[in-house]
C-alpha cells in the first residue's frame, strides 16, 4: 500500500491544495495535520468581523468533521508534528509514526511578538482561535490600542472603530500602509480612520505595557501614555520555518521551495505564508491560490511551474478603499501622483515610461483593471 | 416583474457580487445576474472561480 499524502496545516493553503488537488485526484489517500481544531473559515475576514458582528463561530464555514467528509481526507487535529525523518519519509507525532508519500509543509506564519516589558498583555489576531480569544476579551469593553499601522493594523483599526470602539494605533511608521503605498496615498487614509474616531499616534513605538485595575497602559517611547482595555498587536508575521530548519530543509527568510513549490528535499513541499517561492514570501491570499493550483497539478503528476499574475493587494479599509501592486524591492524608478486627496492614482514607472507598479485609493480604485493590464504580464520572475 | 437581485460572497476572501451593482470595472454591467456572469471569471480579490462562491443571505 502506497503511503498517503500528508498535509501539515489546514489554513487556506491546506485547504485549499487538498480542495484543488481533488480535482485532478478523488482517489489518493490524504492526512491532513492541525494544530488548532481544524475549522475552515476565511482569513481575510477575519479583519472585517467587528462591522459585521460576526464572532468567531460565525466565521467558520465548516468543522473539521464535514471538511474530513467533503474533501475525503482523515484530519487530525490539535496534533504538532514533532520531528520529519526525510530520508524515511516518516514524521513524527510524540511516539505516534506516520508515514507519507509526498510531505507539503502549509504551516504559515505567526505574529511577531515585540519584545519589550509587559508584551504577555498584547493580543494577537491570526487565526480563528486567536480571533475568538480577542472577541472575548472586548466584549462590554470600549477602548483598544492597535500596535502597527500597516495593512493589517489599518484593517483592524477600521473594523473596530466601525463596530463602536474607541480606537488608537500607534506605530513607528510615519504613515500608514508605508510598506504597500507612497507617502500621499498612506496619509489619505489618515482622515478616513479619524471619521470613524481613530486616533494615531505615528512615529511613536510602544515600549511597554502595563496591567492596571481597569485595564492596560501602553507607555511610547515619547513618554506619553495611551489607557486601554486592550492591546492588540498587528506588527507583522513570520514564517514558521523551525519544524523545517529542524528537518535539513533549505531556509531563508521563509522555507525555500522552487518554482514546483519543492523543498531542498524530494517529496517535502511548502506552500502559503511558510515557503519562499524562488525568492519571494508573499503573504497574501492571491500567491496563496496561484501556489495551491500549481502544487496540486504537480502532485497529481502534471509538473507544473507556478506563475503569478498581477496579483494586487486590496486594504478593507471601506471608508477609503485602497488598492496597490506595489513595485518589487529592485525596481528602479519613481512615483507619480495625480488626483485630489483622498481621490489619488499613484503610478510608478521607469525612465522610460514603463509601469511597475501602482495605488490607488478612494473612487481612483476603479482605474485597478485597467493598470492591471499595463503591468508587466508576468510577476516575481 | 422586476427581479430580485442577489449577493454572492466568495467563500476564500469574503469579497461580494452584488446583481444589482453588478461589477463594472471588472466589464459585468449593473444587474448581471449571477448565472451570466462568465464561467472563467475570477474573483477579482483572490483569483478562486465561480465554484468556489456561496450566496450570501439577505
Amino acid at each position: 500500500m502506497t503511503a498517503p499524502l500528508v498535509i501539515l496545516g489546514t489554513g487556506l493553503a491546506g485547504y485549499n491544495l487538498v480542495k484543488e488537488f481533488r480535482k485532478h485526484d478523488s482517489e489518493r489517500p490524504i492526512i491532513m495535520i492541525t494544530s488548532d481544531d481544524g475549522r475552515q473559515y476565511s482569513k481575510p475576514m477575519l479583519s472585517t468581523g467587528f462591522s459585521k458582528g460576526k464572532d468567531a463561530d460565525a466565521l467558520a464555514m465548516n468543522d473539521a468533521g464535514a471538511m474530513s467528509e467533503t474533501l475525503k481526507v482523515e484530519i487530525r487535529t490539535f496534533q504538532k508534528v514533532t520531528s520529519i525523518d526525510a530520508e524515511q519519509k516518516k514524521l513524527f507525532i510524540g511516539e505516534d509514526v506516520i508515514e507519507y508519500s509526498d510531505l507539503v509543509l502549509a504551516l504559515g506564519a505567526e505574529p511577531i511578538n515585540l519584545p519589550f516589558p509587559g508584551n504577555e498583555h498584547l493580543m494577537h489576531v491570526n487565526d480563528l482561535m486567536d480571533y475568538h480569544k480577542f472577541h472575548e476579551a472586548v466584549k462590554g469593553k470600549k477602548r483598544v490600542v492597535v500596535l502597527g499601522a500597516g495593512l493589517v493594523g489599518c484593517e483592524y483599526a477600521h473594523d473596530l472603530a466601525s463596530a463602536g470602539f474607541k480606537v488608537e494605533i500607534a506605530a513607528p511608521d510615519l504613515q500608514p500602509l508605508s510598506r504597500l503605498v507612497p507617502v500621499e496615498c498612506g496619509q489619505a487614509l489618515i482622515p478616513a480612520l479619524q471619521s470613524l474616531g481613530v486616533t494615531l499616534h505615528l512615529g511613536k513605538a510602544a515600549t511597554q505595557v502595563i496591567k492596571t485595575e481597569d485595564g492596560v497602559q501602553v507607555v511610547l517611547d515619547d513618554g506619553s501614555v495611551l489607557q486601554a482595555d486592550v492591546v492588540l498587536s498587528a506588527v507583522g508575521l513570520r514564517p514558521r520555518v523551525e519544524l523545517a530548519k529542524q528537518t535539513g530543509l533549505s531556509v531563508g527568510k521563509a522555507i525555500e521551495v522552487d518554482r514546483h513549490l519543492k523543498t531542498s528535499h524530494d517529496n517535502i513541499y511548502a506552500l502559503g505564508d511558510c515557503a519562499q517561492v524562488a525568492g519571494f514570501n508573499l503573504l497574501y491570499v492571491l500567491p496563496l491560490m496561484n501556489g495551491a493550483r500549481a502544487l496540486a497539478k504537480t502532485l497529481a503528476g502534471q509538473e507544473n511551474e507556478i506563475q503569478y499574475p498581477v496579483m494586487p493587494v486590496m486594504v478593507k479599509t471601506p471608508t477609503l478603499p485602497i488598492v496597490t501592486c506595489p513595485p518589487q524591492d529592485e525596481s528602479k524608478g519613481s512615483w507619480n501622483i495625480e488626483g485630489q486627496s483622498p481621490h489619488l492614482q499613484a503610478l510608478f514607472k521607469d525612465s522610460e515610461g514603463n509601469l511597475l507598479g501602482y495605488a490607488l485609493t478612494g473612487e481612483c480604485v476603479a482605474e485597478k483593471m485597467k493598470l492591471n493590464k499595463e503591468l508587466p504580464a508576468s510577476w516575481y520572475k | 416583474m422586476a427581479q430580485e437581485h442577489k449577493k454572492w460572497q466568495c467563500i476564500v476572501c469574503g469579497w461580494i457580487y452584488d446583481e444589482a451593482e453588478g461589477c463594472p470595472e471588472e466589464g459585468l454591467a449593473p444587474g448581471t445576474a449571477w448565472g451570466d456572469v462568465p464561467e472563467d471569471w475570477l474573483c477579482p480579490d483572490c483569483g478562486v472561480g465561480k465554484d468556489d462562491f456561496e450566496m450570501v443571505e439577505i
